[in-house]
């Protein structure tokens, strides 16, 4: 390729990429702040509120982006790429820039979630004929055994968005006060928006048409009707289906299960705590990105679906050993039967109703202060007052500002956690938390279980406790806390969540190419769009609430690998798209339009 | 593989109704349970996601015994 040539493709590639990534970010900064979002415009004590916020999830979130994908996919069949998803940008950026300033529900009641609905439903139909746009705009200008090379540019895009969403939100929550964040600074990575897409808006104005559809535009070889002649004609519609059965179905899941089931995963199931997350999630997805330049690349020597299906297999034989090993990394229990000798290093068994955990030595101790880790074993009968309080528990604390924390009950048979810690000043403050409402004879108290997955990190911070109840986090009597975790439990989990995003990059990197090299020129947009949004959005859209509903039920009925259970649903998808991919897609199946 | 590929569409009929019929079992409770969170999550399921294997895969099926993956 000449260099004049590879200037304008990365001129082409510029352009593209920079709008769909933000418009991924837009997408994304909605979901990664939901929880503060719910605050201000979803209070869960109002059910019309409450519904409207569901609606806002799933509606906008899977069930628009095909409907996004049909109404513009036709659009630039019809006018063009290049307008089409100018519009969709200036849509998207419109709507995220207005989500920042809708007044709260305070402020204008019911008239706020509405409102966030309806952007919330544009963002989705943006996003939704976005894409295809992009890829067919990238795939048109590159040269035919460079596609997948060029268009997987545009694979980094979704990811790159993501990381973007999670990086402004980090930065601008440390560049403000807790209080100033959660008042209004919430409201600014929406606001910055704007800003990115105005200069994408110019950058694509400038941009020609894609080569191919304007010599189609030229001899008159354009589609007059894109929908009927991609879903009416029975040779394009068979290679639709092919499409999404054998590639995109199984790609939405790896994709969802690599990135956000990985995150659900961590938040919910191991309790870590959410900045960790966040902060091992993009040190894993910046890892992983170049991976979907190499894949794409390696597309164009070996073939698109050699890569796609070795994808695919991987996750489908992969996953239940890597969420097994995430979960057991901090499982103390484990940690202990594994031999590890944490046992001895700050337990102490006692048998007074103050259950000090730590020794005078031991708070004298200046490493405890740094998230030191200590099992606790007791089973003891902890009150005079009659109640037996039977009490074995193992697990892991991991220790910072707290001193000490005591298990107590009052003469209301009220189980409380009392705990001392030090406040930013250095000053010891008492404090206390609510365990169960009642206990009687014999009772192991439920609620007291989930201490022993928490960190007193988080005990230290009154705050953090009270919002966890104010976020739904912990039932009644349930303190549900969460664990912060040693460097090195970081690292490994940094790696097993790396190893899934080389996954996503396998089947993701390609697809773009693979997509636009099924459908012929006229009708490329609409039917390449729409397999796309259907894998990605639907498939792999419901994947976090389907794998919770399953989670969730094998943990009602005692299963003791409750959490593995969520991944029978990407598993069973994968397996199945594994074998039509292998079986049905023909190494040469672009030649057939083309 | 022609052979293969066209019975295999037996298969993925076979699918699509076995995936309803356990849909139907195992999300069913969500349209009654009377939570709104459940109704929406059921709606999705039943009124999109499931038409959509089960419609999708049907055809898909049909199309392959018919020959239209032949090489």
């Amino acid at each position: 390729m000449s260099e004049k040539t590879t200037k304008g493709i990365w001129k082409v590639i510029t352009a593209s990429s920079l709008g769909t990534m933000i418009e991924w970010y837009d997408f994304y900064i909605f979901g990664s702040l939901a929880v503060v979002l719910s605050t201000k415009f979803f209070p869960t004590d109002n059910p019309t509120a409450a519904f409207l916020s569901t609606l806002a999830t799933f509606a906008a979130g899977f069930v628009v982006r095909p409907f996004g994908a049909l109404f513009f996919g036709r659009l630039g069949d019809l006018i063009g790429r290049k307008y089409t998803f100018m519009v969709t940008l200036l849509i998207m950026g419109g709507a995220t820039f207005l989500i920042g300033c809708i007044p709260s529900y305070q402020t204008i009641g019911y008239l706020a979630p509405l409102l966030v609905l309806l952007l919330r439903l544009l963002q989705g139909l943006a996003l939704g004929g976005e894409y295809g746009g992009a890829a067919t705009y990238v795939a048109e200008h590159a040269p035919k055994n460079q596609k997948g090379y060029w268009t997987s540019w545009i694979q980094i895009t979704a990811t790159a968005g993501l990381f973007l969403s999670l990086l402004v939100i980090l930065l601008t929550k440390g560049l403000l006060s807790k209080e100033a964040f959660e008042e209004w600074g919430w409201r600014v990575p929406f606001w910055i928006s704007i800003f990115m897409v105005i200069i994408s808006y110019v950058i694509r104005k400038n941009m020609d048409e894609s080569p191919a559809f304007a010599k189609a535009k030229t001899e008159g070889k354009t589609s007059l009707n894109p929908l009927k002649e991609s879903f009416n004609n029975r040779l394009n519609l068979k290679f639709i289906l092919l499409a999404l059965f054998g590639a995109t179905m199984g790609q939405g899941v790896v994709w969802y299960t690599g990135q956000f089931y990985a995150m659900s995963f961590m938040k919910t199931v191991q309790n870590i705590d959410s900045s960790q997350v966040d902060t091992l999630l993009v040190i894993a997805l910046l890892l992983g990105t170049p991976f979907f330049v190499l894949f794409g690349w390696l597309s164009d020597k070996i073939g698109r679906k050699a890569i796609m299906m070795t994808g695919l297999l991987l996750a489908v034989f992969l996953y239940r050993p890597i969420y097994r090993e995430m979960y057991l990394l901090t499982d103390a229990k484990t940690m202990k039967e594994s031999g590890n000798s944490l046992v001895s290093e700050g337990c102490k068994v006692i048998d007074s109703p103050v259950a000090s955990i730590l020794t005078e030595s031991d708070k004298a101790d200046p490493s405890i202060k740094n998230s030191k880790v200590f099992i606790v074993t007791k089973t003891d009968s902890l009150f005079s007052s009659g109640a037996i309080f039977h009490y074995t528990k193992t697990d892991t604390l991991f220790l910072d500002k707290a001193l000490a924390f005591d298990l107590n009950k009052n003469a209301k048979k009220e189980v409380w956690l009392k705990y001392d810690a030090k406040n930013s000043n250095g000053d010891v403050i008492h404090n206390s938390v609510k365990l169960k409402n009642s206990l009687k004879a014999g009772d192991t108290p439920a609620g007291v279980d989930t201490i022993h997955c928490g960190s007193l990190r988080q005990f230290a911070d009154a705050k953090t406790i009270h919002k966890s109840h104010e976020f739904g986090k912990s039932k009644i009597g349930n303190v549900i806390l969460t664990k912060n975790i040693t460097s090195n439990v970081k690292w490994y989990l940094v790696f097993l969540v790396f190893i899934q995003v080389l996954f996503v990059t396998m089947v993701y990197g390609p697809i773009a190419a693979f997509l636009v090299e099924m459908f012929p020129v006229k009708i490329r947009y609409t039917s390449m769009s729409l397999p796309y949004h259907v894998g990605n959005g639907i498939f792999g859209g419901l994947l976090p609430a389907i794998s919770t509903y399953f989670v969730t039920t094998a943990k009602n009925v005692g299963n003791p690998e409750f959490y593995l259970e969520g991944l029978w649903y990407p598993i069973g998808i994968a397996a199945v798209c594994f074998i039509i991919g292998m079986i049905y897609i023909d190494r040469k199946i672009n030649t057939l339009h083309d | 593989m022609n052979t293969l590929k066209k019975y295999l569409g037996i298969v993925w009929i076979i699918l699509a109704m076995a995936i309803s019929y356990y849909f139907i079992g195992i999300f069913g409770s969500k349209l009654t349970s009377g939570k709104q969170d459940d109704l929406v999550f059921g709606i999705i399921i039943f009124f999109i996601l499931l038409p959509l294997i089960v419609t999708g895969l049907t055809i898909f099926g049909w199309y392959a015994l018919t020959d239209e993956y032949e090489d």
